[in-house]
């Protein structure tokens, strides 16, 4: 049998990763200040995991200014999209092996 | 059941998140209840300006003409509307100051937005129509229009809001086929239903 580990999204087993990837999923899109305020995460601790979710294309960038102000607005990817869906089966897949 | 754990927060943290993301839950089921409490208020104004002497559940035969009438009945609409907009708005910022959340975030801005796009359809609509001279009709679109808002927002809200704004626009609807019991639906909708709701949403996530 598949060991449900494997199929765990390493990207993904971070925290704040997984908190990021989810607020996406479940809206359009969602900009730097909003997710920092959501999360509660530091401006640079933020950066480096949207960083990293942006090298492995889980979510699109798109840089523009407002009033003269940056304004970051990020996207879930449909390979983000599909990443999500398979940690959260792997994870459900784990506590039902663990309850057994 | 230890290994099981970090899952279970992660799972936890998936679902808070999603919710928080989307939904503005700082709404106070209070505001529903005063909201309900100011309209029956206003319809009470406006029995007495329009029915009186008539009993409040004796259907009107015909539809005022009197645009001075219309005018107040106007003005009472529209304090009862500023009044609940600030009680809302007041209470919202006090269980969100609780909850430890900003008031004024994406989400509500979100839900603010689309509110806003049929209710301020509406609003224009049902001023073309009393400009037109199409009184009886501002009733049940107000009902209409306003069901319509809730179930556009309700994304973006407590679900139990979708269930508000079917009411609303069944009752708008009905309201239209019997033009002479206006004021009576438009007190039941706005009042009786909206203390209704805030009293379900108090007890459900108030307390």
């Amino acid at each position: 049998m598949k060991n449900p580990f494997d199929s765990l999204d390493k990207i993904l087993e971070h925290r704040l990763r997984l908190q990021i990837v989810s607020v996406l999923v479940a809206n359009d899109s969602y900009d730097f200040n909003a997710l920092k305020e959501l999360l509660e995460a530091t401006d640079g601790n933020l950066a480096t995991h949207l960083k990293a979710l942006e090298r492995e294309k889980y979510l699109s960038v798109n840089k523009s200014f407002i009033e003269r102000k940056p304004n970051t607005r990020y996207k879930i990817t449909e390979r983000g999209r599909t990443a999500f869906k398979k940690h959260l089966e792997a994870m459900e897949e784990l506590i039902k092996q663990q309850k057994k | 059941m230890s290994q099981n754990e970090p899952y279970q927060k992660d799972l936890e943290s998936i679902r808070q998140m999603m919710e928080r993301s989307v939904k503005f839950l700082s709404l106070s089921g209070l505001s529903g209840i005063l909201a309900g409490v100011y309209a029956l208020a206003g319809a009470c104004v406006a029995y007495y300006i329009v029915h009186f002497p008539l009993s409040p559940i004796d259907y009107r035969q015909e539809s005022i003409q009197d645009k001075d009438v219309i005018i107040k009945l106007l003005s009472i609409a529209v304090a009862v509307l500023a009044l609940s907009l600030f009680t809302g708005y007041w209470l919202a910022t006090r269980k969100a100051k609780a909850q430890g959340v900003k008031v004024w975030n994406t989400t509500s801005k979100r839900l603010v937005f689309n509110l806003a796009i049929p209710l301020v359809t509406g609003a224009l609509f049902i001023l073309i129509l009393l400009w037109h001279g199409h009184y009886g009709v501002a009733a049940p679109a107000c009902l209409v229009f306003y069901g319509l808002a809730l179930l556009n927002a309700s994304a973006n809200l407590f679900d139990e809001v979708r269930y508000l704004g079917y009411c609303e626009i069944v009752l708008g609807l009905v309201c239209a086929l019997l033009p002479g019991y206006g004021l009576f639906f438009w007190a039941t909708g706005f009042g009786v239903l909206h203390i209704l709701y805030g009293a379900l949403m108090y007890k459900k996530y108030d307390r």
